[in-house]
């Protein structure tokens, strides 16, 4: 992991009416660092993660995504990271080789790079067979591990999972996690929420928020030791159990 | 006494290619606390829509508490509470006119079953008035727990009931299960996530539509057929490779901050420490592991993929 900071926020806060759903968030995120962002339901975490990703604009503070201002190069942030989420991924209606062209050239990628890089995925996800097939006929898991291929296809910097292995089977979960290590190791950011605790401990480092702050932020080793506890679980439990808002 | 059947059941989509549930049989007595447990696309949601009369298997029978699911669908309807794992309220009614109305097409009043749901209600009474569409994720399962248990069901179905749920709100739905349980209602509830599993009083583990294992949580896990070893150590990343190009090395899968680890032959710990050491690693450490219900279900997974 290198030094090189990715994303920078400084007090960083969203308020719809007197509600504040993101309240004064500051953290750096560095280059190649898998960094689990996690909370209770309710906490604030999507309104973070849609402002990061350049789709919603700050009430106030300041943040730097991929090198660009998240209040006036919102679209160059768009250009600069890969996302992917349990709700949206792929179009169920397309082939996955169709996914890959449709994406690639969103991305701005030629068609001979879309073609070769295709192929690649294609090959290393096993999918040969299923090239023409329709992403809806494929299993879960496999869907999630061709959405993140996608999602990294243009090699972002960053790439933002919003729970990406809901529902995913224990196999395909953890074949899916050697998915981001390679990115990881590629030196690609992986910014990622989850509900499974051990694929917290995954992550270098960790952020829990609670009502729209940011209540704890370390390694899962280090705030294990915090807490005194043996379990990123029982971390969660600790931090979150006292949450006001119980919103979604 | 049984009160759900289901017996060599199989149910295909799209003209037979797609097959959702293969010759699934198992029993649900009276009172229990059953989970189906497995990923997405596995069978649970058509196991249940079976269940509940919404949907005709293709072949073999099942009964709910002593109905057959196709002849007596309609005896079924009245005596089963459902709770689909999508929010399927009105959403433009409001809490209570959602209730009164569930209610009210079963034939009864909120009054009349109140002890049933009050331990629930009581946590949604303050919002009575907002529209369901407005409520929080959390207090939507709530409610849509509430309207499922109004008329009071013998039996209860919850499809995936915490999924995409806090860690710490999922904890308050199973104390909320158990409490139920004490009403003598028979639940099944389906979940994606294994470590919910111990929470129930027996389980099958499903994936691709087939019954992978039923029995007690305790019982699947003192089946597991080998001593199982977590190891840690400073590079967890380069160890999970390292680990599975060993020969003694039968499997390797991680789980949180340690690796579960079981050997071909007979385990030798102290040899592979002094390799792991050897191999620039630090901080090593091994332990005996008691096994977790995901670790029976990925190790069952394997063998199924593998034909045997």
């Amino acid at each position: 992991m290198e030094n090189e900071v990715v994303i920078k926020t400084e007090n960083l806060t969203k308020a719809f009416g007197d509600f504040i759903a993101a309240n004064a968030i500051t953290f750096d995120v560095y280059k190649g660092e898998i960094f689990g962002f996690l909370g209770a339901n309710g906490a604030g975490k999507t309104t973070a993660m849609r402002m990061l990703c350049g789709l919603s604009t700050p009430t106030s503070g300041k943040a730097n995504i991929a090198g660009f201002d998240i209040w006036t190069q919102t679209e160059e942030i768009k250009k600069h990271i890969g996302y992917m989420s349990q709700k949206f991924s792929l179009y169920e209606d397309l082939t996955v080789r169709e996914n890959i062209r449709f994406f690639g050239g969103i991305y701005g990628l030629k068609g001979k790079e879309i073609r070769q890089k295709g192929d690649a995925i294609i090959k290393k996800l096993g999918l040969e067979n299923e090239a023409k097939k329709l992403v809806k006929s494929l299993p879960l898991g496999w869907k999630q591990k061709l959405a993140f291929s996608i999602a990294i296809f243009h090699e972002p910097k960053i790439v933002f999972l919003d729970e990406p292995t809901g529902g995913v089977d224990p196999v395909t979960r953890r074949q899916f996690w050697d998915l981001i290590y390679e990115a990881s190791e590629r030196g690609i950011t992986v910014f990622v929420t989850t509900h499974y605790m051990d694929e917290a401990e995954y992550c270098n480092r960790i952020s829990m928020m609670v009502d729209g702050v940011i209540k704890a932020l370390d390694s899962p080793k280090k705030l294990k030791e915090n807490y005194g506890v043996e379990t990123m679980d029982e971390v969660f439990y600790e931090l979150a159990r006292g949450a006001q808002r119980k919103a979604d | 006494m049984t009160d759900v059947v289901l017996d060599h059941i199989t149910k295909t989509y799209e003209k037979g290619s797609v097959v959702a549930v293969d010759d699934v049989s198992f029993s649900v007595e009276k009172g229990e606390l059953f989970g189906l447990i497995g990923p997405d696309g596995a069978g649970k949601s058509s196991i249940f829509r079976m269940l509940t009369t919404l949907l005709k298997p293709d072949s073999g029978f099942a009964t709910v508490n002593g109905s057959d699911t196709v002849k007596d669908y309609r005896d079924i309807r009245k005596k089963v509470g459902y709770m689909p794992g999508r929010f399927s309220l009105y959403q433009d009614l409001t809490v209570e006119e959602n209730l009164t109305f569930f209610a009210t097409v079963f034939n009864t009043t909120i009054h009349e079953n109140y002890d049933l749901i009050k331990d629930i209600y009581v946590q949604l009474e303050p919002f009575k008035d907002r529209r369901a569409g407005k409520l929080s994720g959390g207090m939507k399962q709530k409610l849509a727990l509430c309207c499922a248990l109004i008329h009071r069901p013998t039996v209860l179905f919850l499809d995936e009931p915490t999924t995409g749920v806090d860690a710490v709100s999922r904890k308050e739905f199973w104390e909320m299960l158990k409490r139920l349980k004490t009403h003598g209602i028979t639940i099944l509830v389906s979940t994606p996530y294994m470590d919910e599993a111990t929470l129930c009083e027996r389980i099958a583990l499903i994936q691709g539509g087939k019954i992978l294992s039923i029995d007690t949580p305790e019982e699947i896990i003192r089946r597991f057929p080998k001593p199982l070893y977590s190891v840690r150590c400073n590079e967890m990343s380069r160890l999970l490779k390292e680990l599975r190009s060993f020969a003694e090395i039968e499997s390797c899968n991680g789980f949180g901050d340690y690796h579960h680890i079981t050997f071909h032959n007979e385990a030798e710990i102290e040899k592979l420490k002094d390799r792991l050491i050897k191999a620039g690693y630090s901080e090593v450490e091994i332990r005996i592991e008691e096994p977790t219900v995901e670790d029976c279900f990925i190790r069952l997974m394997k063998s199924l993929d593998n034909g045997e």
